[in-house]
């Protein structure tokens, strides 16, 4: 089963979480055993990320989840896109300044506008992505009978290209494509970026390319290295402070 | 109600290369100077240093160091008919802010414009004759020639540190450097930086094709550097981090490692940061001025600075709106075609292809700033018959890149997948084996093209954004075709793996960046009918106003603009020193 995201009974994580607030009610009337308790709870504290999630709720940690893990699977070239941390950075980067929109000018009167007049929505970037997440899992619903965590590869797959292409389009959503293109432009900084902001864990991203990180003093390389391939410790901000 | 502050010789609004250059010129002339500006004081060995400089992230993608338009942005549209909307986030341009402005993180390619910018109108009407220039295009000569300049453009490289290798030295043609330029008095403060291997194969095929490939002039000092002012830059480390970056190494020209430090040593000088200026104040008859208003955004508290000088340094954008805010000259109309504050907004043209070698290796993240090679064959000179191609104005075109850091620079060629096992080892494949060829091209201005106050949206202030209608006009579309074949043609010769072709854009948009190369409306000229500001940047209407800045330029070169602006800077403080302090008035009879 291609299914990255079900849990260790195959249930999906979400549902066992919802699982888990139903016995823990049942725990507390005393019908359930002690084992099955204790259980729950270590499942319920630990979810994908060891790290918990300070914006995403639980249906949009899985739809993150399975995204950049679909994005970026398991191969010989890297870990999956949850071992590289892509879900944390893209937590952090929501919950964050840059999520609340920090840096946007967010007046009205509100108007689509051109293509070339950019972003015009009066949505920040973490409210696009919940109103986007929401709006695909529809789309994923209708078509699928289930959300986006919850179907196949070649189903997710299909739901990519479609967004990424124009093809999926949302009623009363916020533009699929300007969803998509934060998703995407997400998932490629939590892969570059910085290990400091979650993403890029052991610096996977820049393993994959060979990109050396922070240290940067390569006055001799220019010529030594000109025409060669060049290889140093990959180093991050964490590594030198 | 805002506090009236004690009078001063000189209030400078906006502390960049301009603001810095003239506070220091002014101090030295023993003008009591106050500098105004609304960003933060940094203190280089603090604010740019290892290990925290080096986020892409934080400086490149989330823009640290530029404007935040939550505050103050513009409105943008296409043309006249479209409605305008506010330019959200950065996208196109990022001017800075703080001291230091946009030099703290620009990339530092110095360029010396000359008479085939300065006198555009007059050279193309005597060659190709009046009816080449079309209609809607309002260029004009410039009322300033290069060899006025040419003392001033000496000044500023030598204060910047500008690495470089001379092409014409009084006449004499120099192997190696720019065959096309102008004669220069001597060679450029330090020798060029090492070429790195993109730049290699570029000038290889450009000689190849009989075209004259040259070291880019950058203000990266390509060795230690003491300048004549006694300010000492490091050298530069190839960083790969230069563009949208402080230097950690003092090696990039800018104005926080020479004029603003000296500035500031001076008695004479006093810098209040986080002071916003919202207005240039006028006096009852309208001729003169008599200083500024600002707010302390750290308080809210709101300030009225009287002066005998006003000098607008705010980045040419921010001048032009801080002019069109006060009411200091008659806003230009593009219907009736009256007024003259906002027309001829020009910015800049560009094309780009990838070439993608196996078995070469390029190492996108050892560069500098300006470590690449350029031609000019196409651009200043009249060897390049436009006749045939019917378009004004002219492009450079360059092989490499400066900062290619991951999350904005892996290059694969079209058509690859976007994500998956697919795109990791096609990402994994090319990332060493890319490399870029550029074409930047001048805009000529056009009477549909220009700023004026938006009619809905406002700053934090409560004051109206600027608004800016500008796209391409034929002109440029034209040109853009013929440097898109050019670049293609020399990509072809170097025999890549795969390219992906360069192809022309019709149309500007706001996304993604371009350049922060932005010129025009408050132009200079030689009367008040053609121009904000005379030669001097004096304005007409005001004779205490100065404004300096590429809001200056009445149209835009393929080159980048700081060279002009950082050579202007020094010859209006010149003008003010030696001639406007002797007798306060008109530097030109109108
Ligand atoms: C990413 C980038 C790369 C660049 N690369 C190059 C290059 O390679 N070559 C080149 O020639 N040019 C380049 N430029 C452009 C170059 O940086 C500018 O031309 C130059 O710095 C302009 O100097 P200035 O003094 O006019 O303005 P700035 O340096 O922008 O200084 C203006 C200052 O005024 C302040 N200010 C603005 N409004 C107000 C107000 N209302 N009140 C108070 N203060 C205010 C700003 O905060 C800022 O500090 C680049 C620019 C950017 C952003
Ligand atoms: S490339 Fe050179 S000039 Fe640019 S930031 Fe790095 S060391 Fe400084």
């Amino acid at each position: 089963m291609s299914d990255q995201d079900s849990g260790p009974q195959g249930f999906a994580r979400r549902d066992f979480l919802k699982g888990a607030v139903v016995g823990g009610a049942a725990a507390a009337t005393g019908t359930v055993s002690p084992a099955v308790a204790a259980e729950t709870q270590l499942q319920a504290a630990a979810p994908a990320s060891q790290l918990g999630y300070a914006f995403l709720n639980i249906e949009e940690a899985a739809f993150v989840e399975a995204l950049v893990d679909h994005m970026i699977p398991a191969d010989d070239l890297s870990p999956k896109g949850t071992d590289i941390g892509l879900n944390i950075y893209i937590d952090r980067a929501l919950a964050g300044g840059w999520g609340k929109g920090e840096r946007l000018y967010m007046q009205g009167p509100w108007k689509r506008g051109t293509p070339n007049q950019g972003y015009q929505l009066p949505l920040t970037p973490a409210q696009l992505y919940r109103a986007g997440i929401e709006a695909t899992n529809a789309h994923c619903r209708k078509t699928y009978g289930k959300p986006f965590d919850r179907i196949d590869v070649k189903q997710r797959e299909e739901v990519l290209v479609g967004l990424s292409g124009g093809k999926i389009t949302f009623e009363n959503g916020p533009p699929a494509r300007m969803f998509w293109g934060t998703v995407y432009q997400t998932v490629m900084e939590g892969m570059f970026s910085d290990p400091i902001y979650g993403g890029n864990r052991d610096k996977a991203g820049w393993k994959l390319i060979g990109f050396p990180g922070a240290v940067a003093v390569h006055r001799e390389h220019v010529a030594q290295y000109r025409d060669k391939p060049y290889t140093a410790d990959i180093l991050g901000i964490a590594d030198l402070s | 109600m805002a506090t009236k502050l004690k009078d001063v010789d000189v209030v400078v609004v906006g502390l960049g290369w301009t603001g810095g250059i003239l506070s220091k010129e002014l101090t030295e002339a023993g003008l009591k100077v106050v500098a105004l500006e609304r960003g933060n004081p940094f203190n280089p060995a603090n604010d740019f240093a290892l290990p925290n400089l080096r986020d892409e992230l934080r400086y490149v993608v989330r823009h640290e160091l530029m404007q935040n338009t939550a505050r103050d942005t513009l409105t943008i549209r296409n043309n006249i008919s479209q409605e305008a909307l506010p330019m959200r986030r950065l996208g196109s341009f990022l001017p800075g802010e703080g001291v230091g402005g946009s030099a703290t993180h620009w990339s530092g390619h110095t360029w010396r414009w000359t008479d085939m910018e300065f006198k555009v109108r007059s050279m193309y009407e005597e060659r190709y004759g009046k009816s080449f220039i079309p209609d809607d295009m309002t260029i004009q000569d410039w009322g300033i020639t290069y060899n006025e300049l040419e003392p001033y453009y000496d000044r500023f490289e030598y204060t910047a540190a500008v690495s470089g290798k001379a092409g014409n030295i009084k006449g004499q043609i120099v192997a190696g450097g720019n065959p096309f330029e102008a004669p220069r008095a001597r060679d450029y403060a330090l020798p060029p930086l090492t070429p790195i291997n993109s730049s290699v194969l570029f000038t290889e095929a450009a000689k190849n094709l009989g075209y004259h490939p040259f070291p880019r002039p950058s203000a990266n000092a390509s060795q230690p550097y003491t300048n004549p002012d006694g300010s000492q830059y490091g050298a530069c480390q190839y960083c790969g981090y230069c563009q949208r970056f402080g230097c950690e190494a003092n090696a990039k020209g800018s104005p926080l490692v020479s004029v603003i430090p000296i500035a500031m040593r001076n008695p004479n000088f006093e810098l209040r940061a986080h002071s916003w200026v919202t207005k240039v104040i006028k006096d009852s008859d309208g001729k003169k001025v008599t200083g500024v208003a600002y707010t302390n955004v750290l308080t809210g508290e709101e300030f009225e600075q009287p002066a005998n000088i006003v000098l607008l340094c705010a980045y040419a954008i921010n001048n032009v709106h801080l002019m069109l805010l006060s009411g200091t000259g008659q806003p230009y109309d593009p219907a009736a075609q009256t007024g003259v504050v906002g027309k001829n907004y020009c910015y800049q043209n560009g094309v780009s292809a990838t070439l993608f070698f196996e078995g070469k290796y390029f190492n996108p993240f050892i560069s500098a700033g300006g470590s690449n090679a350029t031609i000019d064959d196409f651009n200043i000179n009249w060897a390049f018959d436009r006749g045939p191609h019917n378009f004004i104005g002219g492009y450079n075109v360059a092989g490499g890149f400066n900062t290619a850091l991951p999350i904005g620079f892996r290059p694969v060629p079209r058509g690859t997948p976007q994500w998956g096992t697919a795109w990791k080892a096609a990402t994994k494949k090319w990332y060493q084996h890319g490399m870029t060829i550029n074409a930047a091209g001048s805009v000529m201005a056009n009477r549909n093209n220009y700023f004026d106050l938006d009619p809905t949206y406002r700053n934090a202030f409560g004051q109206p954004l600027m608004r800016m209608t500008f796209d391409y006009k034929d002109n440029e579309k034209k040109m853009g075709k013929h440097s898109a074949d050019l670049v293609n043609s020399i990509a072809k010769s170097m025999n890549p793996t795969h390219v992906n072709q360069a192809s022309s854009r019709d149309s500007w948009t706001v996304v993604p960046y371009q350049s922060t190369h932005n010129t025009g409306g408050t132009i200079m000229g030689t009367n008040p009918k053609n121009s904000v500001v005379n030669k001097y940047l004096q304005s007409w209407d005001c004779h205490n106003l100065f404004t300096v800045g590429a809001n200056v330029f009445p149209h835009n070169s393929s080159y980048n603009p700081t060279g002009p602006v950082g050579a202007l800077a020094y010859w209006t403080a010149d003008a003010i020193k030696n001639r406007y302090l002797k007798s306060p008035g008109p530097l030109v009879q109108a």
